[in-house]
């Protein structure tokens, strides 16, 4: 089970989505799956056609930057963000 | 007890201001949709839903839906793509319109998608595809500031076969067989730059549609405002006595087929009202003659900008008109623009103002 962590902007979406949540997914696009299955529509939030991740949204695995086929392991931990921009 | 109703949409959310008849005093609520750059919100008489257009730099593009006048909101974007192998992408839903259940949104790339199921799901309505100009429009490269694509759609209450739209940049297009096939409807219209086809290459603002006679329509273009007297197939430029050719909002009046609003802009850069004084021009033969509308209005270094979407009429024996600024003050009018006042103040930046009257 890989831990993910969310973006406030993104559980403010889904009602009951936490900003903590276990996953058991091969890779970091499963994981996505997995979560728009629970909360249908989330994965239009993060994902573009491509598919790919959105421009302002970063996925870290492990502390790594990572793109939607990087592997997950057994007990990794990844990091939903939103970049800091706007104003 | 008739509820005046604004949907307001900001840089930061959409707001709604609610009053009554009198539309005097209003109670601002919001901002909703997450505070989203909302391009677009519309009233749904007939199912009493409110569609908000909105757009995230983070989380993408979707329909926002109320159906209890703003209390509780769901969004879905659920077929608003062009898929994952196509070279259009959607980089925002700018436009909304609904005619007879079916909700329709214009996104960029330009594109119109519908929902017949209140903006739960959507589908791929049209791109205008195979119209003159298409290819253009379809190059990412040759995208315009702004990036509206679909800047309009404009419905029929009683045809939903029958929308009319704007390409931003490219012009206005009618279709009477609910978005199958498509007509420009540009001919007449200046345009002060090279084009490579007839019947398309204008920039067309606002297209506006007199509520009391169907074959009237005013728009405001990029160069001019023009009237049309045979919906749309031929324009004429109505120019003449205004401070500027250049502006974005427009609006017609609800019961006067020769009453219609415009609010001219300094066509540089700037964009603002010109020599800083805040006013709406109307005019009430068809444009043969402009009337300067700043009673209540700031006089005094006042460089607002009003786009688009950002002004509109009720339809009250005695009409209210309303327009926000993109530094954000709603302004709005009890008497059809005779006098003015300021509603709100403090809004963020405002890109679109629509009013419904709730029974």
């Amino acid at each position: 089970m890989a831990d993910l962590l969310l973006p406030s902007q993104l559980t403010a979406l889904f009602a009951g989505l936490p900003r903590e949540v276990e996953v058991d997914a091969p890779t970091v696009d499963g994981a996505i799956d997995e979560l728009d299955r629970r909360w249908p529509g989330l994965r239009d939030r993060l994902c573009e056609p491509g598919p790919a991740l959105r421009r302002h949204i970063h996925v870290y695995v492990d502390r790594e930057r990572a793109a939607l086929e990087t592997p997950l392991a057994e007990r990794s931990r990844v990091h939903v963000v939103a970049a800091i921009s706007g104003g | 007890m008739a509820r005046t109703l604004l949907l307001v949409g900001t840089r930061k959310g959409l707001f709604t201001l609610e009053s009554d008849e009198a539309r005097r005093d209003w109670t601002v609520k919001g901002p909703f949709c997450e505070s989203w750059p909302v391009n677009h919100a519309i009233h749904d008489a007939k199912s009493g839903t409110i569609y908000a257009a909105a757009a995230s730099e983070w989380l993408g593009s979707a329909v926002w839906r109320s159906s209890d006048v703003g209390e509780t909101w769901e969004h879905s974007s659920e077929g608003i793509t062009y898929g994952d192998d196509s070279p259009r992408k959607i980089s925002k839903v700018s436009s909304l319109a609904v005619a007879d259940g079916r909700v329709l949104v214009g996104v960029e790339a330009p594109g119109i998608f519908a929902s017949d199921d209140g903006g739960e799901t959507w589908s791929l309505l049209t791109t205008l595809a195979g119209q003159p100009g298409s290819e253009e429009w379809d190059d990412p490269a040759n995208q315009p500031p702004g990036h509206l694509g679909i800047s309009a759609l404009m419905t029929d209450p009683d045809d939903a076969a029958h929308i009319w739209t704007i390409v931003q940049g490219i012009g206005a297009f009618e279709s009477t067989n609910g978005g199958t096939e498509w007509t420009p409807r540009n001919r007449g219209l200046r345009a002060d730059w090279p084009r490579e086809h007839e019947e398309v290459g204008f920039c067309v603002h606002r297209l506006v549609q007199s509520p009391v006679d169907a074959n009237r329509l005013y728009q405001q273009n990029h160069v001019g405002m023009h009237r049309s007297d045979d919906h749309g197939k031929s324009w004429t430029e109505i120019t003449e006595g205004l401070p500027s050719e250049f502006g974005f909002a427009a609006a017609a009046h609800p019961h006067d087929r020769d009453t219609f609003y415009v609010i001219p802009l300094d066509p540089g850069h700037g964009r603002t009202m010109p020599d800083g004084e805040a006013a709406v021009w109307r005019t009430q033969d068809g444009g043969s003659g402009w009337q300067k509308l700043d009673s209540g209005l700031p006089q005094n270094d006042a460089y607002l900008g009003v786009l688009r979407a950002a002004m509109t009429m009720d339809d009250y024996d005695s009409p209210g008109i309303y327009f926000g600024t993109s530094t954000g003050q709603l302004f709005g009018s009890t008497d059809a623009g005779d006098s003015w006042s300021e509603i709100s103040g403090y809004l963020p930046p405002i890109l679109s103002v629509e009013v419904a009257v709730l029974e």
